[in-house]
């Protein structure tokens, strides 16, 4: 018989070890990333730039929800800025009530409100922005909110199997009706202005510069762990039937799974993960407006995915950092240009690189560099896969093969 | 109320009409316990239509279905899974992106649900059994192999290995041997009958031969209806079948 213990997963230290990185090479690639977002950028960078790296690393986060449901799982959302949004308010509608007290407000007609509500005439703290006087009440709705909104968003639509584009579209109108939602109503979340003038966390200045130091590696750690929770949940038998799933719907509900239960479940934790980056988004930019989880940046957001390559959580967050970065390049270097050589770079990656940069990696660099370090052995190594194509050439002798 | 019966499937005056269409007529079938019966039949005789139905992918407009005695009309997909139906489709339909042992591992029946999949661990009874099916479906060399390497026939024991993992009462295949050479063909016949022993089982083929080596009894089905049931001796010598599907 052959070896049971090499299929079987044993030990919890192994297995911990196997669901995080699968092999030496998964570890090699955590480190490097690990090393370039805690050592290497913030030795290099200025504050200002590394702020703005921590405000790309936010994106990631999305990025890697979008891996998770539309890379594995084949569910495109056109809606996570949605999600992002949550948690970004939710930080904001926090930081702000702090930023609100009667003293520094002593001037406003109703003191201890937000600014933008008593300009609109509101007199009273709505019942809705009570919560967001504590912090824990503040994070646990930060990881609930959207995941109860993602839940209730799919969980219809995924019993009456609406699928693909509809979905994608559904998602897109949905995160429409979040923006409109928001500008509508301006004394409750301040409207197209959002909620600005964002200045501690419970009496700790976010604006000076250690401060955004600490919390760029705030992020970057979250960020990593995320990365790790996204890895152990692919890497379980539920990212087994999600890709199974995406490839052959019909066979899985033959299996005895209930697809749906399935799909609801990575699409809020999709969710909770761009919440996360949400909350850090606010607390490192110091606002959040409808304009930066509207419809266009949650186009963006599938783009950063779709440039890191949509199966690969590593390479979205490569993704995010470098289409944000030649974002702000191009728009430093030619004002009057830069959308242009926006497009132009993404249209060089759908013709060219369709499997994005991790793609690039596995198809050309992975090979390149396994051919240079197989060069001193024999060639009998090299000639090892081409026992493959011979079970396919079974084919041939059934012509009538469906 | 159709009344209980000893049969492990009792189809009762099953009807699905598509816009006054009626591709399965007033079905009546009952399916014994340990039996391997074949339904045969010409093109649009509603034979895969009859399996869609038993399996809950498409919905009946009347009639009952009754699985040890337990109403399946009306259950979602998984659930009849779970009752114990297993179902291989006409393609073969596997995962191709996955390997044969991931493949088979994704069939077998425990921690199926969202949590139960995520705290899912294989443990050495579970790797046992897939050798042990992978050896039954002549592909235990080929477990590390991606599924879309496999040839065609290959393909299709695979799926019937997935069947097997899931280990269902009864199985249902809809033509298990199209697009197979003769040689696997006989291997697969082997297979069925194996499988036979433990299960209960449907098969809609084509290929009279194949029909022949594995059939305990044969349904003939003609324009959704039934019109003859008995063995393959008798099925062949029935003035009406010989006219309306073997004459050709």
């Amino acid at each position: 018989m052959k070896d049971i213990a090499k299929y079987s997963e044993s030990s919890f230290s192994k297995l911990l070890y196997d669901r995080f990185f699968k092999n030496k090479e998964g570890v090699i690639a955590f480190a490097i990333l690990a090393v370039i977002l805690l050592i290497v950028l913030p030795m290099g960078l200025s504050t200002f730039r590394l702020n703005m790296t921590g405000k790309y690393l936010c994106y990631a986060f999305v990025a890697l929800g979008l891996v998770m449901c539309w890379g594995h799982a084949g569910i495109l959302s056109l809606g996570q800025g949605m999600f992002f949004g949550a948690g970004g308010y939710c930080m904001a509608m926090f930081l702000k009530l702090e930023a609100s007290d009667p003293e520094s407000t002593a001037i406003q007609s109703t003191p201890g409100i937000p600014d933008f509500m008593d300009w609109n005439q509101v007199t009273e703290l709505p019942w809705f922005w009570y919560p967001f006087k504590s912090l824990p009440l503040t994070v646990a709705l930060i990881l609930l909110l959207p995941a109860v909104l993602a839940f209730f968003m799919s969980i219809f639509y995924f019993k009456g199997r609406v699928t693909g584009v509809v979905f994608a579209i559904l998602t897109q109108s949905m995160v429409a009706c979040m923006w409109y939602f928001i500008v509508g109503n301006q004394g409750y979340f301040g409207g197209i202005n959002g909620i600005t003038d964002l200045k501690t966390i419970l009496g700790w200045d976010i604006r000076d510069e250690s401060a955004l130091r600490t919390l760029y590696f705030v992020c970057v750690f979250l960020l990593l762990g995320c990365i790790l929770l996204s890895r152990y949940v692919l890497s379980t038998r539920l990212g087994r039937v999600l890709v199974a799933q995406r490839d052959k719907e019909t066979r899985v509900r033959f299996s005895g799974y209930n697809i749906t239960s399935f799909k609801v479940f990575i699409f809020c934790l999709a969710a909770v993960i761009s919440s996360i980056g949400g909350a850090m988004f606010s607390l490192q930019v110091g606002f959040m407006s409808p304009n930066l989880v509207g419809i266009q940046p949650s186009i963006d957001m599938v783009i950063f995915t779709a440039v890191g390559g949509r199966e690969s959580l590593l390479g979205a967050v490569y993704g995010a950092l470098l289409v944000n970065t030649a974002k702000t390049a191009f728009s430093e270097a030619y004002p009057t240009l830069w959308m242009f050589l926006y497009g132009a770079t993404f249209i060089a990656i759908v013709l060219f690189l369709p499997k994005g940069l991790a793609g690039l990696y596995h198809d050309h660099v992975k090979v390149w560099f396994n051919k240079i370090r197989s060069k001193p052995k024999s060639s009998a190594a090299e000639s090892e896969p081409d026992s493959v194509p011979t079970i396919v050439e079974l084919d041939k002798e059934v012509p009538d093969a469906k | 109320m159709p009344s209980d019966t000893d049969f492990l499937l009792a189809i009762e005056d099953l009807t699905v009409s598509f816009d006054g269409f009626k591709a399965v007529d007033a079905l009546t079938l009952y399916i014994d316990a340990g039996e391997l019966r074949v339904i045969i039949g010409p093109n649009g005789a509603g034979k895969t239509t009859v399996l869609d139905l038993v399996s809950g992918k498409t919905k009946s407009t009347s009639g009952s279905i009754r699985y040890n005695n337990v109403e399946m009309t009306g259950l979602r997909e998984h659930e009849i899974v779970r009752a114990g139906i297993g179902r291989k489709f006409q393609t073969p339909s596997i995962y191709e992106k996955l390997t044969v042992f991931e493949n088979l591992e994704i069939s077998y029946p425990w921690g199926r649900t969202v949590f139960g999949s995520l705290g899912f661990k294989r443990s050495p009874k579970v790797v046992e059994r897939i050798f042990e099916v992978a050896e039954e479906i002549f592909l235990a060399d080929m477990l590390d192999e991606s599924a879309e390497l496999l040839s065609h026939g290959q393909k299709q024991w695979l799926e019937i290995g997935m069947l097997l993992v899931q280990d269902p009462e009864l199985v249902m295949l809809d033509e298990p041997v199209a697009g197979m050479t003769a040689k696997e063909r006989d291997a697969t016949a082997v297979l069925l009958r194996k499988i036979a022993k433990e299960r209960s089982i449907i098969i809609i083929e084509h290929d009279m031969d194949f029909v022949e080596k594995i059939a305990d009894r044969v349904t003939v089905l003609h324009l959704g209806k039934i019109i003859k049931e008995g063995t393959m001796e008798e099925v062949q010598n029935d003035p009406h079948v010989k006219e309306v599907y073997l004459g050709h």
